[in-house]
């Protein structure tokens, strides 16, 4: 098998609440290209509108990088949320189902590590958050 | 992108046809919450038919859209949610569970003829 060619990331800058519209239809074409189904579609699409809402309720502006990647036979998707914002305080309580500091649902981060199959976040205080997640393609 | 609404008799059907921001489904929900009021309504339907993503927020604001009809005295129903939208969204842990759906219009229009009957009769005796 010949080495992978190197994928071009997509970077949505993120900034107000037309850029999640616009980071999730984004995400959502570069993954139909490996051919996901539509239900992986929709998933990986909530997954990046939930982090990307995260960046702008909490940060104000940051971005999302989107690329494709492979892990020997697997082929995913790997997407980034980054923000230079106030960081998590707590991540043990920001990953619990319904703790929310901002009047939310408090289902984004436990949600969008349910919908995907790796999710990592670092988050430092006044320095900001960067969330990692990948959905690898069955 | 203004979500159009349209009066049908006693209903107003809102139409997604496209992807929606934050803002714009927030004047939806403004715009139905006062229209209600101005063609006295008894009932609302969101069509999300052609919403291919439904996150914590636009969930959020259709249950705040429910409710709010509710306490303007109608009833709300949600139709068009797509396969791939509610796995998703039982995914995610999105339940919309204080909120009545439907498959599509038809049954839509079906519930709130239903739901309406009994204040129908009262309002307006039988012409047969």
């Amino acid at each position: 098998m010949s080495p992978a060619p190197a994928q071009d990331e997509i970077r949505v800058p993120i900034g107000s609440d037309l850029d999640i519209v616009s980071a999730r239809q984004k995400g959502r074409e570069l993954a139909s290209k490996l051919g996901f189904s539509s239900s992986e579609l929709a998933i990986i699409a909530t997954a990046i509108s939930e982090l990307a809402r995260n960046i702008v309720r909490y940060a104000r502006k940051g971005e999302v990088i989107l690329k494709l990647i492979e892990r020997g036979e697997k082929r995913g998707v790997h997407i980034v949320a980054r923000d230079k914002g106030p960081g998590i305080r707590d991540i043990g309580l920001a990953m619990q189902d319904g703790y929310s500091t901002s009047g939310g649902l408090g289902l984004g981060l436990p949600g969008v590590r349910r919908l995907m199959d790796e999710f990592e976040i670092v988050s430092k205080n006044d320095e900001g958050t960067t969330v990692t997640i990948k959905k690898w393609l069955r | 992108m203004v979500v159009p609404i349209l009066k049908q008799g006693q209903y107003l059907i809102a139409s997604i046809q496209a992807a929606l921001t934050d803002a714009d489904l927030l004047k939806m929900r403004d715009a139905l919450v006062d229209q209600v009021g101005r063609f006295r309504s008894r009932g609302v339907i969101v069509d999300v038919t052609a919403l291919d993503v439904m996150d914590s927020f636009a969930a959020r604001t259709l249950s705040d859209i429910a409710n709010m009809i509710r306490l303007r005295g109608a009833e709300t129903v949600i139709v068009g949610i797509q396969p791939e939208v509610a796995f998703s969204m039982v995914q995610l842990g999105l339940k919309l569970e204080s909120v009545a759906t439907a498959l599509d219009l038809e049954e839509g229009l079906a519930f709130l003829d239903q739901k309406t009957r009994r204040i129908n009769r009262v309002s307006s005796p039988s012409t047969r």
